[in-house]
């Protein structure tokens, strides 16, 4: 049962960052927006969303334009006959997807989504996926995850359909090494949607390294699955891969614990650590970063005389927060006020943690009111912030930086950092050009 | 369950939250889960609001579901009223709040929030839309505002021509517009000059820019202009029957509709109708001293817009308003007109029947991009959802209602109603039209390498896609209308029969080519039709001139 703390209560250890935690009105997506990106990572796939016309109503908002571009998404909106009982829905469900697929063969991959209606009516998707798999046996694969609002919390979406793949990834051969002990490593793979250009930077860089076996999850056909098994070191390149990371240790493969791949400096100890599980020499991991760290550095350093003092708030979005407020704070010189996340995973953010700032203010979940309450009373020079709120607080005089751009830009990597800071700079650099005395 | 791609409507509570923001003193609590937020977004970037919109939703997730959801709905509403101080409360669900069934207006009414009027909402997020849910929400509000004012049965009824008895001007509410309507913004500036020039003063404006205070006053107008009727219908209907007061049912969108607007007006209000609106009086008519589009249609440069195919699809009152500036006003053909507003379904099949035409009552879109390439049109207008399907199909097009995109959200004054909206009106419709002497020179000239065909260099960007051999017809999009797969764009390339029965010859084609793109899916049609009529196989350029005389005769 939701809980209202009339006033936040940190939790902790002292010299742990303080944590509040709080229930009440959240200013979120639903994971059924992380369909407006993974239909583009992968184009052979169909996310069918069962549901209502909220969603047909989200999914479209969210797309904006994108809906009529050969659209690889739909709904299948739920009637009052499907909610009486009078249709079976497992009935109508093949229906739906028998017209799809006769319409569209091209199809591989079909994702059926679950939503709140889907599953406050408890209707079993995994079931239906299941059947359907039967019936569809070779041609497509149908798979079912949940992208509801009442489970998931916007890029907690992309999770669920990842973990919706895991099972099908094929057991990697284990490599025999010779003599006893371990198995050496043969395969990374990196997990999290990456744009196509950063992903392609990260390949030939952990190439030049020496890494021998690089793959990504999701791949960039749904029907090309990366192997999986004891061989594999896994890294994640977004921190929203809780369930995820699990389903791929309980395969076999083992977590790389790092920081994520934002910032010059994030983004060399990610690639390190990866460097490191593959017994690469430090030697030669410091030849192949030194020069892209100081050419980060350099792009980095304009938007650091903007960045350099000021004041930042970050609402609760995608879990990206953490590593951005830490990217922000160490290398553009900002002062962090309070740090939002919709979900803290301690065990997959555990390295961000040890790199925030002594005693930053970390805070869990959402009363939205009594966060804009903290939040005028801090009156910050940039917050980080959804859409439904950055208008309204510009219209205060607060400065805002819109969060769910970071999930549409290529932002990792230390090629990207320059990029990256830009993204926060612009505002206030806006702000101080505009004059209309 | 429907397989549903683009909707034109969002859900009906999306619809009580359009009337909640568009109000002053207003809050709603929304029983919703977690993610419902995305409505916000509605307000704040595509309206560009710097406010949030007054809502507050309960925000549920599934460890909730195993507790106490009804204690959260009235903790929720304590919260808004303490906070925000609202003068009326809007209570009411989302699609999957009326799933798990907590009755939060009953739990609102019992929770003694003194007088603090609550309106609980009932909206059936499995059957009604967004239009449906903002209507039945401002009527909602309207009824538990006024019962208390409601005269006695058998009381007569006040007569609109009381202002001059009571030695005032005639005064009068303008119901409808709303935040996420079609240039409700600039509409209602506009209708206001208007009825100002007339001595017509505007009582109350609502939903938008009204408080509850305001509502109360809605019975002391003369009578009631229902601008908008998917969303002020059924108030106005329930004041006239309640307080026997009067309404103006014509939408003041084109010339004809803004003169039978004002005509409609001055009599029922007993004023006297000013010369210039007398149709007929001859001299120069009100509209003609007030709107530039009737000289600007007269206007030779404006021949060649004559007899131009064009279908309409829209909400009913901006698409039966759009027909009728069409044919009359600029001398457009109307070869299509639908609507996906079921509830005035009856007045859009009408107005298709004096064009002799069927109406499409649809809200599949794939429907109507089906009815819309097998119509061949020169222009369509449409809504956002036709922007997209014209450009796939390589027709002109511009917006004339909802469902509507951040550009159709204007900074300049663009109203759609009155003098000036007709103004608006010709610029928005004639602009993505090939410009004429654009037209007859791509006519004459085909080995341009410039100015190819399908090309308007006033738009800039690139040839059309024909232009250039590419295929224009649109991939299948999700394979939910059979229709969809057999409609053939009008801008497909010359070659290839619709009728497998039917071949063009090489010389067929040719001849078929250098029809200007425009109108050759029109003429292919035709042909064919002809030539099935004729017992033909196989088209030549003869048959196709033996057609072409054929139906131009």
């Amino acid at each position: 049962m939701a809980q209202t703390l009339a006033s936040p209560k940190p939790t902790g250890s002292p010299d742990a960052p303080a944590l509040i935690r709080e229930n009440g009105q959240r200013e979120v997506f639903c994971g059924l927006t992380s369909i407006v990106w993974l239909h583009r990572r992968m184009p052979d796939a169909f996310f069918l969303v069962v549901g209502s016309r909220t969603c047909a109503h989200l999914v479209q908002s969210a797309a904006g334009v994108m809906i009529f571009a050969e659209p690889r998404f739909g709904t299948a909106i739920l009637g009052e006959r499907d909610l009486a009982g009078l249709a079976d829905a497992n009935a109508e469900l093949d229906r739906l997807v028998g017209h799809l697929l006769e319409r569209r063969p091209e199809i591989r991959t079909l994702f059926l989504v679950g939503s709140c209606p889907s599953e406050v009516i408890k209707l079993d998707l995994a079931k239906a996926a299941e059947r359907l798999n039967g019936q569809l046996a070779g041609r497509v694969q149908v798979l079912s995850y949940s992208g509801s609002g009442i489970e998931t919390t916007f890029t907690q979406g992309e999770d669920n359909a990842l973990l919706a793949l895991v099972p099908l990834l094929p057991a990697a051969p284990v490599a025999m090494a010779a003599g006893s002990g371990a198995a050496p490593p043969d395969q990374l793979l990196i997990v999290g949607t990456l744009a196509d250009g950063v992903e392609d930077r990260f390949r030939s860089l952990f190439s030049r390294l020496g890494i021998p076996r690089i793959d990504s999850l999701p791949p960039r056909r749904a029907s090309e699955l990366p192997p999986v098994g004891p061989g594999t070191r896994v890294l994640l390149a977004q921190p929203f891969l809780s369930a995820t990371a699990r389903a791929l240790v309980s395969r076999g493969a083992q977590l790389i614990p790092a920081p994520y791949p934002l910032g010059v400096e994030g983004s060399r100890a990610w690639m390190a650590a990866a460097a490191a599980a593959f017994g690469v020499a430090p030697a030669h991991v410091q030849a192949v970063l030194a020069p892209l760290v100081e050419r980060g550095q350099r792009a980095l350093a304009p938007h650091r005389e903007v960045l350099a003092g000021k004041r930042l708030f970050l609402m609760p979005d995608s879990q990206l927060e953490i590593p951005l407020a830490r990217f922000l704070a160490r290398e553009c010189g900002m002062e962090l006020l309070e740090v939002g996340t919709p979900y803290l995973d301690r065990s997959l953010m555990a390295e961000e943690l040890a790199l925030l700032p002594p005693g930053v203010q970390l805070s869990e979940g959402q009363h939205v009111e009594h966060q804009l309450d903290r939040l005028r009373a801090a009156r910050p020079d940039l917050v980080l912030c959804g859409l439904g709120l950055a208008n309204p607080l510009e219209a205060e005089g607060i400065a805002t930086k819109w969060s769910i751009e970071l999930v549409f830009s290529p932002i990792h990597g230390i090629d990207q950092a320059g990029d990256l800071a830009e993204l926060f700079a612009r505002p206030l650099r806006r702000r101080a050009l505009l004059s209309f005395a | 369950m429907e397989l549903t791609l683009w909707t034109y409507e969002g859900p009906p509570h999306v619809g009580a939250l359009r009337v909640a923001a568009s109000m002053e003193g207003v809050h709603l609590v929304l029983h919703a889960p977690q993610g419902d937020t995305y409505a916000d977004l509605l307000f704040t970037m595509i309206e560009r609001r710097g406010r949030r919109p007054p809502v507050t939703y309960t925000t549920f997730q599934a460890r909730d579901l195993g507790g106490d959801t009804a204690e959260l709905v009235k903790r929720s509403i304590a919260e808004a009223a303490e906070r925000f101080q609202p003068e009326a409360l809007l209570v009411g669900e989302s699609c999957t709040a009326e799933l798990i069934q907590d009755q939060p207006a009953a739990l609102a009414q019992g929770m003694g929030l003194g007088d603090l009027p609550v309106v609980g909402l009932e909206l059936p997020a499995y059957s009604k839309k967004e239009n449906w849910g903002a209507a039945e929400t401002f009527y909602q509000l309207v009824r538990s505002l006024l019962k208390g004012q409601m005269p006695p049965p058998g009381q007569p009824k006040p007569e609109p021509t009381r202002w001059r008895q009571e030695g005032r001007r005639p005064r009068v509410n303008l119901l409808g517009p709303t935040l996420l309507g079609f240039r409700c913004r600039d509409d209602v500036r506009e209708i206001s000059r208007l009825l100002a020039e007339h001595g017509i003063d505007v009582s109350v404006v609502a939903p938008l820019g009204a408080r509850p205070a305001d509502l109360q006053r809605l019975p002391s107008a003369d009578l009631n202009v229902c601008l908008y009727p998917e969303l002020a219908g059924p108030v106005c209907s329930w004041l006239e029957r309640s307080f026997g007061m009067a309404t103006v049912r014509t939408v003041p969108i084109g010339i004809g509709a803004t003169a039978a607007f004002l005509r409609e007006l001055h009599g029922l209000l007993g004023l006297e109708l000013p010369a210039e609106l007398e149709p007929g009086a001859g001299g120069v008519s009100e509209a003609e001293r007030r709107s530039r589009l009737p000289w600007y249609s007269r206007s030779v440069d404006s021949t060649y817009l004559t007899g131009k195919r064009v279908f309409i699809f829209g909400d009913a009152s901006h698409a039966i308003a759009a027909a009728r500036v069409a044919t009359q006003e600029l001398g457009f053909q109307v070869v299509g007109l639908g609507s996906y507003s079921r509830e005035l379904a009856r007045e859009v099949r009408a107005a298709a029947a004096e064009l002799g035409l069927e109406a499409l009552i649809s809200d599949d879109y794939l429907a109507v991009e089906a009815a819309m390439a097998a119509a061949a049109p020169e222009l369509v207008l449409g809504t956002q959802m036709e922007r997209h399907s014209a450009k796939r199909l390589g027709i002109p097009c511009a917006v004339i209602s909802t469902p509507l995109h951040v550009q159709d959200v204007p900074a300049r004054q663009a109203p759609q109603m009155g003098w000036e909206g007709a103004n608006e009106l010709f610029d928005a419709w004639v602009h993505p039209l090939m410009m004429g002497l654009e037209e007859h020179l791509i006519g004459m000239f085909r080995h341009d390498f410039e100015f190819v065909e399908g090309h308007r260099s006033h738009l800039g960007g690139a040839p059309a896609a024909e232009a250039t051999g590419t295929n224009t017809v649109p991939a299948e999009t999700s394979g939910v209308s059979a229709a969809a797969a057999t409609a053939t764009p009008a801008a497909a390339p010359a070659s290839g029969a619709i009728d497998a029965a039917l071949a063009w010859t090489p010389d067929g084609e040719a001849q078929l080519a250098r029809i200007p793109f425009f109108v050759r899916g029109k003429v292919r049609r035709n042909t064919e039709r002809y030539a099935r009529d004729h017992g033909l196989s196989a088209i030549s350029e003869e048959v196709l001139f033996d057609a072409k005389a054929h139906y131009s005769a």
